[in-house]
């Protein structure tokens, strides 16, 4: 139903490549996060899927089916864009049946989909409002309702939480993923919010200028980033990236210790340092430590109750089965 | 500016702000005021302001004996169908450079703005020997034409500006959404751009309405419009006070009208959209 | 942001409007260089020849043409300084808080929406007129000899009667500018202690430096080109023929084309200056 396959895609803008080649294969049913930070190519990939860009070279496929040259509206895609991009002069109920009134749906299978769209996304008090009288989390549901009853083969989503604010940002993203759940239809998500990629992904793919750092399932990302970067970007807070640690290093120029596998102690423990700021959320603190000799600041976190104040003395013991090892390159080392 | 005033200092700048207004208001002020009077208490003396005998004798006059009617045939004619001339070439280009911009797009719309700042006088001549040749010289259709091609400029840069404004995802959506070109400019860029396309009109109607070299230089009694008409007072014989007010006013009330509706997309459209 | 197939539709939608205004261009253009390289009355003779650059030798040397340069630059020039100042002072009080403001800022925009036509004429007969004038009966009131305005001082009621036409455009254009500063940086100055007159200096006038310099290059490419202003009052006696007027009365009332081409030339050579820097802001602003 909703598979599909990059072949050797590239992308240039005159002559600047924004994506080498790349081969990427996306599973029917597949619920894909692209993160990475801004400038990386994420949302040209997304883009040169759904057709609103053309390829430089290689090929799409979509269900086994060469989709390079088809324009957008013959890929049976549905996207949703970060600002929605809703008609402003159509009411909800019109936004939504678009799609179907440009497909030829009769009428009456068209107010079916509407209804049923409406309820499942709670917009049925608001079908003959325009998009300019909703809230944006009103708007966000409107411009996936207008996706739902494409019933296309993949969604794609384009940041499409940038614009909301925190608080709606969780909401929506359950939403998103029951949505998922429910409709078992591939999804293809952009974002460069970590904490969403983790959070809705089976499988994340990280970019960085154009290039597909790493493939895999959260939890494999989290466990074994294969690189520097990667470990880095995946994780909040960051990864603490350590030099100079003796034989902790294991030869290595670089080891990563995240601050959930440092545990600090008033009395003991083989690295020593000062606290600057200490981040108390209720359940967790985080401790900025500095003076290690071992990084500018070592980020730990410990359990709420853990007192420590600005300029108090803190040791710090990590979990050595969880120290990740970088090369000189920056790739990891098994 | 969201800051707190007295209402002293607001009462001061009231006083103040509305005795300019009336001065800068006070020639069209005038002209209306003395249409409705007598030849007489036109140029009485001292002048009289508001008590006189209000008249609408002088309405009828000027166009019983010239004609009005058909000068603002002539002038709706020249002003309307350059508009619409101008909107049916302008808006496909305006579309294309907005929503398709190439690297050469702002070298073409500079290049347009340019023939706009090419002195009329400095092509007089051959335009006038165009017309002779094509047999067009005092038609209403040569002033269409003529007044397409100085405005069309201006036209193509403001839809260019408004159609700047609809966000491109939007067009993008309706292609996702399985729309065809043809779909997307009817069901959803034209509305979208109706407003930009409204004020565009409004504004070159105003500007065509009131051009004054090409309308006195190409027409003679045929198809001149009320530029022409008005001009024609100058001369001796038209020097009578309340009618010559009489024939301004109705040469210029529609488009005052007209122009208040439209004055801020004036901005946007005289600066080429570099004020907004 | 686009694909292949909506790239070739777009440069097929953009052809008409290309076409037509590079024929509008480029053909009146043309004709007009050829001409003014010849010998061309089309009352005497018609086309008498190539005379090489005998019409530009001749337009700068007649005794017409300094006194036309003067004139040119007294009317821009002057209508300029009037509806800049004017402009700027006029859009600071629009800006002030004040009851009916918006019928203000209709009364002040009217002039521009007023024909050229009508505007010459009102001026010329109502106002100007030595018998029957505004300005004769207010001269009179305070004892004063009226004065023949149109004969007279005729080059500073031609520069009165353009700057009324045309301050509404420089203040809606400042004005606009004006209400796009953010409040916040007077604020921030008042909470500085900057007085109203340096929030002007430092603040205002900095901001409204570009919307100064676009009000400057608009009028003078629209005012080196009036027409029906001199046409209708003084139809470019008593020292009132301007370049473009004098462009005119050589081509179609003595019909000598080759010299009036030449000049054309000159007033497009002129023209297109000031177009440059005009392009160069415009342009700026397309980027961003």
């Amino acid at each position: 139903m909703g598979r599909i396959t990059l072949d050797q895609v590239s992308k240039s803008f005159g002559e600047v490549e924004v994506i080498p080649p790349l081969d990427l294969t996306i599973d029917d049913g597949e619920f894909v996060v692209f993160v990475g930070p801004s400038g990386c190519g994420k949302s040209t990939l997304l883009r040169l899927i759904a057709g609103l860009e053309d390829v430089s070279s290689g090929e799409i496929r979509i269900d086994r089916e060469p989709a390079t040259h088809l324009p957008p509206s013959k890929r049976g895609l549905a996207m949703v864009f970060q600002s929605y991009a809703l008609y402003p002069h159509m009411s909800v109920r019109k936004n939504i049946a678009f799609p179907m009134k440009m497909a030829g749906v009769p009428e009456d299978e068209q107010a079916r989909k509407i209804a049923d769209a409406a309820t499942a996304l709670n917009l049925t008090d608001y079908l003959d409002r325009r998009p300019g009288q909703l809230s944006g989390g009103q708007r966000q549901r409107v411009a996936i309702g207008r996706a739902i009853v494409r019933e296309p083969a993949a969604f794609l989503f384009d940041e499409p939480l940038s614009n909301l604010d925190a608080a709606l940002r969780v909401g929506m993203r359950l939403e998103i993923s029951e949505l998922h759940k429910r409709l078992a239809t591939t999804m293809i998500y952009v974002t460069h919010d970590q904490v969403e990629a983790m959070t809705m992904a089976d499988k994340i793919v990280v970019l960085r200028d154009g290039l597909i750092e790493q493939v895999g399932s959260p939890l494999d990302l989290y466990r074994a980033p294969r690189n520097l970067f990667v470990a880095g970007f995946i994780g909040s807070p960051r990864m603490n990236f350590v030099t100079g640690a003796g034989d902790r290093m294991g030869g290595a120029p670089t080891i990563g210790v995240r601050p959930e596998h440092i545990m600090a102690s008033k009395e003991s423990g083989p690295w020593k340092g000062t606290v600057g700021v200490s981040e108390h959320l209720g359940s967790d603190t985080f401790l900025h430590v500095h003076d290690t000799g071992l990084a500018e600041t070592l980020t730990v976190r410990v359990g709420g109750e853990f007192d420590a104040r600005h300029g108090d003395t803190v040791f710090l013991t990590p979990d050595d089965e969880k120290i990740h090892r970088f090369d000189a390159d920056g790739s990891r080392i098994a | 500016m969201g800051r707190s005033v007295t209402t002293q200092r607001k009462a001061f700048n009231t006083l103040f702000a509305w005795g300019i207004g009336l001065l800068i208001f006070f020639p069209i002020l005038w002209t209306i005021l003395t249409s409705f009077k007598t030849e007489a208490t036109a140029i009485a003396d001292p002048p009289v302001i508001f008590f006189f005998d209000w008249t609408v004798e002088n309405y009828v006059v000027v166009q019983e004996r010239s004609n009005y009617l058909r000068f603002l045939w002539n002038s709706v004619i020249i002003a309307g169908g350059s508009t619409v001339l101008g909107i049916i070439i302008a808006v496909p280009a305006a579309w294309s450079m907005a929503f398709v911009p190439s690297r050469r797009t702002k070298d073409i719309l500079l290049w347009m703005l340019s023939t706009k700042m090419l002195p009329a006088v400095g092509v007089l001549y051959p335009i006038y020997l165009i017309f002779i040749k094509l047999g067009i010289l005092d038609t209403r259709i040569g002033l269409v034409v003529v007044m397409m091609f100085i405005n069309l400029p201006i036209i193509v840069w403001m839809l260019y500006t408004y159609f700047r404004e609809i966000p491109g995802e939007i067009l993008e959506a309706a292609r996702m959404d399985g729309a065809s070109l043809r779909a997307e400019i009817i069901h959803v860029l034209t509305p979208m751009a109706i407003p930009g396309i409204a004020s565009t009109v409004l504004l070159n109607f105003i500007l065509a309405w009131n051009e004054a070299f090409w309308t006195l230089n190409l027409t003679a009694a045929k198809a001149a419009p009320l530029t022409a008409f008005i001009a024609s007072y100058s001369s001796p014989e038209g020097l009578f006070y309340a009618k010559l007010s009489a024939a301004s006013v109705m040469a210029i009330a529609p488009i005052l009208v007209m122009g208040w509706f439209s004055q801020k997309q004036l901005v946007r459209g005289l600066t080429f959209g570099a004020v907004k | 942001m686009a694909t292949q197939h909506s790239r070739s539709a777009a440069r097929i939608m953009m052809a008409p409007a290309v076409i037509l205004l590079l024929g509008w261009m480029l053909i009146p253009l043309t004709m007009t260089v050829v001409f003014s390289f010849k010998k061309y009355l089309p009352m005497r003779g018609g086309d008498l020849g190539w005379v090489g650059f005998e019409n530009y030798a001749r337009f700068v040397t007649s005794s017409s043409f300094w006194p036309a340069v003067a004139t040119t630059l007294i009317v821009v020039g002057g209508v300029l300084l009037i509806t800049v100042i004017l402009g700027v002072l006029l859009a600071l009080l629009l800006d002030q808080p004040m009851w009916g403001q918006g019928i203000v800022r209709l009364l002040v925009i009217s002039p521009f929406f007023v024909m050229p036509t009508v505007s010459a004429l009102v001026w010329k007969n109502m106002f100007m007129d030595p018998v029957n004038g505004i300005f004769a009966h207010l001269w009179k009131f305070f004892g004063a000899q009226p004065i023949e305005w149109l004969s007279n001082a005729s080059v500073t009621s031609i520069v009165m009667i353009v700057s009324w036409q045309w301050l509404p455009f420089a203040t809606l254009i400042l004005l606009t500018a004006i209400q796009s500063l953010d409040s916040e940086q007077l604020e921030a100055a008042e909470m500085d202690g900057a007085k109203a007159v340096s929030r002007f200096g430092y603040i205002i006038l900095p901001h409204l430096a570009r919307a100064i310099t676009i009000v400057v290059l608009i009028q003078t490419i629209f005012l080196l080109s009036i027409f029906a202003e001199i046409f209708v009052t003084t139809q470019g006696s008593f020292g009132t023929r301007t370049l473009t007027y004098l462009i005119y009365q050589r081509v179609l009332e003595s019909q000598n084309v080759g010299l009036g081409s030449a000049g054309g030339v000159y007033a497009i050579i002129l023209a297109n200056i000031v177009a440059l820097f005009l392009m160069r802001i415009v342009g700026k602003n397309l980027d961003t």
